[in-house]
């Protein structure tokens, strides 16, 4: 049989060509574009050079081990049921017949049929929902599944489970807690949940930026999340035009590996502090943008008395940084020297912010001084930005086609389905939910709407309804991404969860914890439709981090693998077995879904179905339009001229304004003023507080003297690919050691001799939430000294005692030794940067 | 004539593993007879990429190194395979026409002993299939048409280039012509069709701090001579001497250094007593803070920031 090339997508890895011999995956590679292609690229001038990008898409790391990760050992065969888990049981009951819930993570599986295990689950949650009401069935996926449109989790999980009604969950913003918590209440963007607008901000820099200081940032890491490497040769680009960069973090990290000018590496914890300093050094000296502060500001003045002491006391000059950061006083008076006197653009993360110091105690409150250090030297004028280097390539804003968040089904059918029930639960505090219930929080989850939606009371379970019973997981990523993921063993394992149902592709960290577990195919065993990059939703226009838009028809490659089936099609089939097939499908094949999203998008406009279907693709091309680059039209005082659509003011009578409550950049934040009593934590001007959990914690400090960072993975996108051996010989990833492939843990040489870990050895991580977590050690001077470093996301979860929620793990969860405390009083975000262990060489 | 070659730009590579991940992906679970037959799913590299931390805290840079079989012009593993079967045999290397070098895979069955007929170590032993194996430019590609192999197909960067280096149009002509390119390893002498733009070097580097007032030792003046009399007479530069100024953190550094050598740091700032050092450059040198104590004879300036020390 001849080979056949199929277009398709990975998820965050990019677009894909896939060759196919005899149902057979031979190689997948980046979507080179045919040579008879006419959309042509753009080209950015700079400094009398042209720069033009490559006519291919570029692919992620792990995108390109789709093949191999299609055939993963730990692809899940067929449906199987926990051996000692008997639906006929009463809840709780163990023993024989019982459902022994306490066996959760130990016990074995027997394999079963698919309409055995559909008929298991409908028959339950019919149970569960006619004894104890709608809201004791719950629901969550994981953050990230398949590519694609329709099949992926977004449209199926969500459209199967809105139109049943269940207890529905609150996402925490766990990437960017504190843009999200603080940054809104400084400069708004809560559309964008924190984060800011970066339109045309890539030639901006190109043509005027001198310095570029990135702060907690790595770009060639994070990659804008979904848009492969195409902003790679960008920053080749910045480099071969000489713009310096400053890389501010404890680990010096893969951009800056070879990249940086200049290392500076605080303390985890302490950035707020450095940040304080800039401020002073620039009060004291003048040298901020006092024009700039004085029309599109308010509250400096405290801002002011603050930093110099007037206020408490306490001056915030270098020297009373230096000695919190562990980093020399006279670097910080240069480097606010340095900044001040170049047109500087701050790069706090993937799209201009993220960035791990805002997921750490009080990360709100550097994320706040950010914005003020950025504002102080005149944000939005030409060269001096807040800019991720990944996103603000030229593009075409208009072109209609919703993201991957977008809902799918639940944006394109004829039912858009709403979900009935009331009661929420919040993601991570979901273990405290079912242990120690009543919980209570405020706002709900990403807060897209408004900054009031931050101060919305919740308490779970809501008066007079049920708690959860029936957990349905879609994805099993908890154990590895979660902070203090033992918790979540502890409450799966209580016997008020009377069903644990896991949905996915590939055994993952929480999968044999389930009493179901119902085999996926990927989206490269079923046909979909997606744009590479576009995340939609509350993260518009994410596809500037593309060389080019590129729609791309998902063309199904091989048969499901083993016995999966689409998430489509097993949503279908529990559908029929609760009577509400019709409801959920509305009749349609996902083919006529697919060709429905094609309808309702531009695409039908512009191609017919029948090329795009054989070409597979969509190049969409770049209209004639004047750059408008983010925030100008703030610095300039005019009124919003950017794509930034989801903007409530633009095209109102208060278009000039930014999204906050005095539509300025808030010195002092009058939102936080109005909406909140307790200023304890979240102060309504921004300030460096000391971690609780961190080197001013002396009693914990001296038992516990390492700080784990656990920024997000290079290699993997969070658990998603980490399954394959090709990912796992990357040495900065995991480290093969006696035959197993142990977690890197990068660790600086002097604190590797005070305990003599040497290169290569297996290394146990503790503290008092966790016995411990085994990983590979790296010695390495890119880590400063008292810190470790370790990407989070593990896939796998390998306890040496099955079914202990505290047993030493060799897989590397070093979520596991995190916690979960809120990120601040009141707040419901989560730190898992502010994270305190001890380390040793392990002889077991 | 058609010479394949690649040009490697470090200065490009952000160390992605692309090139790594493709070659897998394309040579795992794939025979492609007469080119080639499976690559194991895990101990070879036929493609590495390796990383070189450079220098120490806080003083760090990382440079990737992708390393291929390098399709000598003059190899000695088909030099080395020659040899070891009768004349007018055909070996189990051999050189194409185009110049891309092939191991047989039906004729280096069992033949263990030509991995290590190549210096630079990328034959790799298939226990399996008991078949010497390595990289093949993905000829069975190319010969279907295919304008360049999977590693560099994958390159984001454009730090992989590929292309005939007998054709003086070729991106990949022009680079070796423009004489920034050398081999990785020039003493081995087998005419690399691989070959490198900024390979990494050592650089010597320090931090000049004022002693009397811990300012930064801006505007430093930072001397580096070689020292003649190093002891195995090798590596040693050029006669002289090259000057640098410590920035605005009182940062200076010296890039692409030959390894092995010998030279003498002399930082000196108007005012204070010089700083000499002697560095042998084994390794990347980074000489921490460089504190220098005021000249007898001289008065403290005052720190320029006013801030107190």
């Amino acid at each position: 049989m001849a080979e056949k090339i199929c277009t398709n997508i990975g998820h965050g890895g990019g677009p894909v060509l896939v060759h196919v011999e005899n149902d057979k995956i031979i190689r997948v590679r980046p979507l080179v574009f045919a040579d008879d292609e006419v959309v042509p690229s753009w080209t950015i001038e700079a400094h009398g050079r042209a720069f033009t990008p490559l006519r291919k898409d570029t692919v992620a790391p792990y995108g390109m081990t789709e093949k191999a990760r299609t055939y993963a050992p730990d692809r899940i065969p067929y449906p199987m049921k926990r051996v000692d888990w008997d639906p006929s049981g009463a809840p709780g009951s163990t023993g024989p017949g019982g459902r022994n819930n306490q066996n959760r993570g130990r016990s074995g599986y027997e394999r079963i049929g698919w309409d055995e295990a559909l008929d298991i689950v409908g028959v339950e949650m019919r149970r569960v929902r006619e004894t104890y009401g709608p809201e004791a069935v719950a629901y969550m996926s994981s953050s990230h599944h398949n590519a694609g449109s329709i099949g992926t989790h977004r449209s199926t999980l969500n459209r199967f489970f809105k139109m049943i009604g269940a207890t529905d969950y609150f996402d925490n913003p766990d990437s960017w807690e504190g843009w999200l918590w603080g940054a809104t209440h400084t400069w708004g963007f809560f559309w964008r949940m924190g984060p800011p607008e970066q339109f045309d901000l890539l030639e901006d820099v190109m043509n005027n930026t001198e310095l570029i200081v990135f702060w907690a940032s790595d770009p060639d890491t994070n990659r804008g999340a979904y848009s492969g490497q195409d902003s790679a040769e960008w920053r080749v680009w910045l480099k071969q035009l000489g713009i310096k960069m400053i890389f501010i973090d404890p680990h010096l990290n893969f951009t800056a590996g070879p990249m940086s000018d200049k290392w500076i590496a605080p303390r985890p914890g302490t950035d707020a502090a450095l940040a304080e300093a800039i401020a002073y050094v620039w009060l004291t000296e003048g040298t901020y943008d006092k024009e700039y502060v004085a029309s599109r500001t308010v509250g400096f003045e405290e801002f002011r008395d603050q930093v110099l002491g007037k206020t408490d006391g306490v001056k915030r000059t270098p020297a009373w940084a230096a000695e919190k950061c562990d980093i020399p006083e006279r670097v910080i008076w240069a480097l606010a020297r340095e900044w001040a006197s170049k047109k500087t653009t701050l790069s706090c993360g993937m799209r201009g912010v993220f960035g791990g110091a805002c997921r750490e105690a009080y990360g709100h409150e550097w994320a706040r001084l950010m914005v003020l250090l950025i504002a102080m030297q005149g944000l939005g004028k030409p060269g001096i930005n807040m800019w991720g280097a990944t996103m603000g390539a030229p593009s075409n804003f208009e072109f209609r086609f919703p993201g991957f968040e977008n809902g799918g089904m639940q944006q394109v059918g004829d039912t858009i389905h709403v979900n009935k029930t009331t009661q929420r639960v919040y993601r991570t505090h979901f273990p405290d939910s079912i242990m120690d219930p009543p919980v209570s929080w405020l706002g709900e989850g990403f807060n897209s709407k408004s900054l009031e939606q931050q101060f919305i009371p919740y308490t779970y379970p809501e008066p007079g309804k049920s708690e959860i019973k029936l957990f349905y997981r879609h994805g099993g990523s908890f154990i590895g991404t979660m902070p203090q993921g033992s918790k979540w063993l502890q409450a799966y394992q209580m016997p008020k969860i009377e069903m644990l149902v896991n949905q996915d592709c590939w055994f993952c960290s929480e999968t044999k914890h389930a009493d179901i577990i119902l085999p996926a195919c990927t989206n490269f065993e079923r046909d979909d439709i997606g744009e590479f990059g576009n995340c939609g939703w509350m993260s518009p226009d994410t596809y500037s981090g593309n060389i080019r838009r590129v729609i791309v028809y998902m063309k199904k490659c091989i048969e499901p693998i083993h016995e999966s089936k689409p998430d489509y099609w097993i949503y279908s089939q529990l559908a029929a077995r609760l009577g509400m097939e019709h409801d959920y499908t509305e009749g349609r094949s996902e083919e006529e879904w697919i060709r429905r999203y094609y309808d309702w998008s531009d695409l039908h406009k512009v191609v017919s179905w029948e090329e795009f279907k054989e070409k597979g693709y969509y190049l969409v091309p770049i209209p004639e339009r004047t750059s408008t680059p983010a925030l100008r039209w703030f610095a300039e005082e005019r009124e919003c001229d950017t794509p930034d659509f989801g903007n409530p003011k633009r095209g109102t009578d208060k278009a000039k304004e930014l999204g906050t409550y005095t539509g300025l950049i808030e010195f002092r934040s009058k939102s936080l003023e109005v909406l909140s009593d307790d200023h304890t934590e979240r102060p309504l001007v921004p300030r460096y507080i000391p971690s609780w959990e961190g080197h001013e914690t002396t009693e914990l400090y001296d038992r516990y003297p390492l700080q784990l960072i656990t920024p997000h993975p290079r290699f993997s996108f969070h658990t998603m690919y980490d399954h394959t051996r090709v990912i796992w010989d990357i040495p900065a990833h995991r480290m093969l050691i006696d035959g197993y492939y142990y977690l890197t843990c990068r660790i600086n040489p002097i604190d590797a001799a005070a305990r003599g870990i040497k290169q290569g050895d297996v290394v146990r991580l503790w503290n008092d939430r966790h016995p411990g977590v085994l990983c590979g050690a790296h010695v390495t001077e890119r880590v400063r000294p008292g810190t470790l470093h370790a990407f989070e996301s593990s896939a796998k979860y390998d306890p040496l005692v099955p079914g202990d929620p505290l047993s030493i793990d060799r897989a590397g969860c070093v979520n596991l030794l995190a916690t979960d405390r809120q990120i601040s009083k009141g707040i419901a975000g989560v730190a898992p940067n502010s994270t305190l262990v001890e380390v040793v060489t392990w002889e077991g | 004539m058609t010479r394949y070659g690649m040009v490697v730009d470090i200065t490009r590579c952000n160390g992605c593993y692309n090139c790594f991940i493709a070659c897998r992906d394309e040579h795992c679970g794939n025979d492609f007879p007469p080119y080639s037959l499976s690559q194991p799913e895990s101990g070879h590299y036929w493609m590495r990429l390796v990383e070189k931390e450079r220098g120490r805290f806080p003083k760090v840079k990382v440079a990737y190194t992708a390393i291929p079989c390098m399709h000598c012009d003059e190899p000695r593993c088909v030099e080395f395979a020659e040899a070891s079967v009768p004349p007018g045999e055909p070996a189990p290397i051999y050189r194409r026409p185009d110049g891309i070098v092939m191991i047989d895979p039906e004729r280096s069955v069992g033949r263990e002993d030509l991995v290590g007929s190549c210096p630079y170590r990328v034959i790799f032993w298939n226990e399996e299939l008991s078949l010497p194996q390595k990289c093949t430019l993905c000829a069975h590609l190319l010969d279907q048409g295919w304008k360049e192999p999977r590693c560099v197909e994958a390159c984001p960067t454009r730090a992989l280039r590929f292309g005939d280096l007998d054709d003086p149009e070729s991106e990949v002509a022009q680079l070796v012509a423009s004489g920034k390119t050398e081999p990785l390893r020039p003493e081995y002498q087998m005419h690399d069709k691989v070959t490198y733009i900024s390979l990494p070097k050592r650089f010597v580097a320090g931090t000049v701090v004022l002693g009397d007032n811990d300012a930064c030792g801006e505007g430093a003046q930072v001397t580096l001579k070689a020292v003649d009399e190093d002891a195995a007479g090798t590596g040693v530069a050029d006669a002289g001497a090259v000057t640098c100024a410590a920035d605005n953190y009182g940062d200076f550094e010296f890039e692409d250094l030959p390894p092995g050598a010998a030279y003498t740091v002399t930082v000196s700032v108007s005012g204070y007593e010089d700083h000499k050092v002697v560095v042998r450059t084994h390794q990347d040198v980074y000489l921490g803070e460089i504190v220098l104590q005021p000249s007898a004879a001289a008065v403290t300036p005052a720190r320029p920031d006013g801030g107190g020390a």
